[in-house]
């Protein structure tokens, strides 16, 4: 290294701004990394820290605002530059290649281990960070990935970001790193990210648990709605100033819910706590049930596992007592060579048949006028392909597809991922019109005004349900707090 | 407990114990077979296809598929036994234009996300008509090294055999060994991760894909040393015996998980199949269809071995 101090920050964003169409994912974030601290990085869904992260690490280009390293202006910042100039990631879903061995995952993410003996050299590499970080790992390095278990992948994951190659490592971002850990290698992880601070390296921390933020960062930053909301040294920090500091200030909703007494009911849908821990989840008929928590602690798959057990067999008749809105419109909601009706008739189609098997297609078509008016799908003509819509009257239709069904549940895996205000707003309506006719929705949403729109919430942590809010109390606060600190309680 | 052996080890154990039943089935039938000559008549035509299939490999190693490996072999063997045999230099020049015309495949496939079995049966029906432009009727010949190569005899051990070991070393090295076969394989199994190490998954496709055209290449070259002339349909029957083989010999379509010795072990199991067959005296008119139990044989122990394996890691 050189002689003259470096003082400078190891990045430093300044006023970013990114939008993935009308979403506003960062709104002018300013964040500076300085040598030798561990931020820790707060903040609810959609809040932001994933956008930042991969702002940081070269991954995204922001659309205005600047990227500075060590004090110098990247003008094409890109994952190159940020490789380059020290910045590791260890991303949130795993990103190893399963098909490699722990060395060969090493040498794809340091490009200089090449040439006679690169086997020897990865294996040493590796092999020596592994022991420092986690003392005792037994983990074979010449093994495959996918023979290894979440948590060793994990490992190796941590361990490929801190071990230095041929650039040093100045900064790690940890993006929830500790989730797939048990608590003794949390703990070794926690206490080798204090000795890196120690020795110079900068951390961006990530975790849904606010013990461990408290604990390991020297300066927490709180973000929310794209936007850096707080920021001040951790000690300045307790685990309730941070919960509040992640919910907004103003309150702006002052409806009274009447809470629908439930006591004495048959419910509709029962789930027995899942793997033995939590709460039991019933939904009542005529009930908007919200899931809320961090996205990925098991809401989809509760959803998924109650679909699966009240049809998923075809011995099942023409009456199912559930249906499903998918999330992820493209990947398994629309069929995008269909017509706006067939899409829209497919969950349908039993109780649009005649005798003998064939469908009515004068019933269809009515079927289909009527929803037209009805969510007011805004086409000339519902023979056209869906793909003609706007993304917001997709989803629409995928509603009426659930809708048009006789099924008494509806659920639905966050329907509104990337829908404008405006549809919002009617899809919300046509819900609670819905619900007042008897009809019950289960509905898994990020979105913290979605989740307040519901009778009852359940929030979700670690794969539980931890806690269950009613009435005025499915509030953003209480949410925010049963998501972060559920599974201390 | 720590396993004895590794799952790549008992993803090879199938292809190779298959291998050797129908060599002992080949030899109770026929004991003359187990000699210099016995063994190179049995395993000359499985030199082309185990250079075939390590080019199919390659293809599958990034997830993709290639349906034009036959009529591309059969072009390349149709301008082996006429430009490379009476004018190298021309021959050559062609050859290297098909090397780059399958890179420029490989950034088509990438940069459009369009499907490789699309565009590859797309660019069947291309290499069919050049070669049927080549040679329209069957003729041409081998040019005199290749000739001499594929019918040398080497003392002990015929060439047959010295060929096959040679292309499952060199391509296990390559694919397997080197750190830029690591980074083809990551492709195959996590694109995402490699490209956020930093890697252009671009060129790593566009490399793949020029690799496995110098492969096919060397397929159609060796299959003409052979037969001493060329057809414009020689090697047809290729793509679906190169899949086969890959998948033989424990490559899977997806995840880039592919084993360079288990493809030349499976092509070499499949060009005995018929062997053996033809020693069943099995008539020609079932012979496809037997070929085809064996194959599917074969791949069910596989699946029950993956499901035994998938078992052991739950319990």
């Amino acid at each position: 290294m050189t002689d003259e101090p470096q003082r400078h920050a190891v990045i430093e964003v300044a006023d970013a701004r990114v939008s993935f169409g009308a979403v506003k994912a960062l709104d002018g974030v300013t964040m500076t990394i300085m040598p030798g601290e561990c931020v820790g990085l707060v903040g609810h869904n959609g809040a932001g820290k994933s956008t930042i992260v991969n702002v940081i690490n070269g991954g995204l280009t922001p659309h205005a605002g600047t990227v500075r390293c060590s004090g110098t202006l990247a003008p094409r910042y890109g994952i190159g530059t940020a490789r380059a100039n020290g910045v590791r990631c260890v991303f949130q879903e795993l990103s190893l290649c399963p098909n490699l061995t722990v060395i060969e995952n090493t040498r794809v993410m340091h490009r200089t281990l090449t040439g006679w003996g690169w086997r020897r050299r990865a294996a040493a590499i590796i092999g020596a960070k592994l022991d420092e970080i986690f003392p005792g790992h037994g983990i074979d390095v010449a093994s495959p990935v996918s023979d290894l278990s979440i948590a060793e992948r994990q490992m190796v994951e941590i361990a490929t970001a801190f071990s230095h190659v041929a650039q040093p490592v100045r900064l790690v971002i940890l993006d929830e790193p500790t989730s797939s850990l048990d608590a003794s290698l949390a703990t070794q992880l926690l206490a080798y990210v204090r000795t890196f601070v120690a020795s110079g390296g900068s951390v961006i921390f990530i975790s849904h648990i606010l013990g461990e933020i408290l604990s390991t960062s020297d300066r927490i930053v709180v973000m929310k709605d794209g936007r850096v909301v707080a920021e001040r040294p951790a000690a300045a920090f307790d685990e309730h100033s941070l919960v509040a500091a992640m919910g907004s200030v103003v309150k702006g909703r002052d409806v009274v819910k009447a809470i629908k007494p439930t006591d004495g009911l048959q419910p509709l849908l029962t789930v027995s706590p899942r793997h033995g821990k939590g709460l039991s989840f019933q939904a009542f008929s005529g009930e908007i049930i919200g899931l809320a928590g961090l996205g990925g602690h098991g809401q989809t798959d509760m959803l998924v596992d109650l679909y699966l057990s009240h049809t998923g067999n075809w011995m099942n008749g023409s009456a199912p007592r559930v249906t499903f809105v998918a999330g992820d419109r493209a990947l398994n909601g629309v069929f995008p060579l269909w017509s706006i009706l067939k899409n829209l008739s497919i969950a349908h189609l039993s109780g649009l048949s005649r005798r003998g098997g064939m469908l009515d297609d004068e019933g269809e078509a009515a079927l289909g006028r009527s929803w037209k008016g009805r969510i007011e799908i805004r086409t000339p003509d519902v023979e056209n392909p869906i793909l003609s819509l706007s993304g917001g009257n997709q989803q629409k239709v995928l509603f009426a597809r659930a809708l048009a069904t006789p099924a008494p549940a509806v659920l639905m895996d966050d329907p509104m991922r990337g829908v404008d205000i405006g549809t919002k707003q009617e899809v919300y309506a046509i819900l609670r019109g819905e619900a007042e006719k008897g009809r019950t929705f289960v509905w898994y949403s990020t979105e913290m005004d979605e989740v307040c729109l519901c009778d009852r919430v359940y929030v979700f942590n670690n794969g539980a349900i931890v806690a269950e809010l009613r009435g005025d109390n499915v509030t953003e606060k209480n949410i925010l707090a049963a998501s972060f600190m559920g599974a201390a309680a | 407990m720590r396993k004895i052996l590794s799952s790549d080890t008992i993803r090879l154990l199938i292809p190779a114990l298959s291998l050797t039943i129908l060599l002992i089935a080949v030899f109770y039938l026929q004991p003359r077979a187990m000699s210099y000559i016995g063994l190179n008549l049995l395993f000359n035509l499985a030199v082309p296809i185990a250079l075939a299939t390590i080019a199919q490999m390659l293809i599958m190693t990034v997830n993709d598929l290639d349906l034009s490996m036959g009529t591309f072999v059969s072009f390349v063997a149709c301008v082996a036994a006429t430009f490379l045999q009476a004018t190298p230099a021309l021959g050559l020049i062609i050859l290297a234009a098909a090397v780059a015309t399958y890179a420029a495949l490989g950034v088509l496939i990438h940069v459009r996300n369009l499907p490789s079995i699309v565009v590859t049966l797309g660019m069947s029906f291309v290499w069919g008509g050049l070669a049927v432009l080549i040679l329209p009727a069957p003729g041409g010949q081998a040019p005199e090294w290749i000739r001499a190569l594929m019918i040398s005899k080497p003392p002990f051990v015929p060439m047959a055999i010295i060929a096959s070991i040679t292309i499952a070393v060199v391509a296990h090295f390559l694919i397997m060994r080197s750190s830029f076969g690591v980074i083809l394989r990551g492709v195959g199994g996590n694109a995402r991760s490699v490209e956020r190490a930093g890697w252009s998954i671009l060129g790593a496709r566009a490399a793949t894909y020029a690799l496995a055209a110098v492969f096919a290449i060397l397929a159609g070259i060796s299959l003409v040393g052979l037969t001493t002339s060329a057809d414009a349909n020689i090697a047809l029957r290729y793509t679906l015996l190169s899949i086969a083989g890959v998948i033989l010999g424990g490559g899977e379509f997806t995840g880039g998980r592919v084993s360079p010795i288990g493809a030349v072990i499976g092509a070499l199991t499949l060009t005995l199949a018929g062997s053996f067959l033809s020693f069943l005296r099995i008539s020609p008119d079932w012979q496809i269809g037997a070929q085809g139990a064996i194959l599917i044989i074969v791949l069910g122990l596989r699946l029950l071995l993956n499901r035994l394996e998938r078992r052991e890691k739950r319990a």
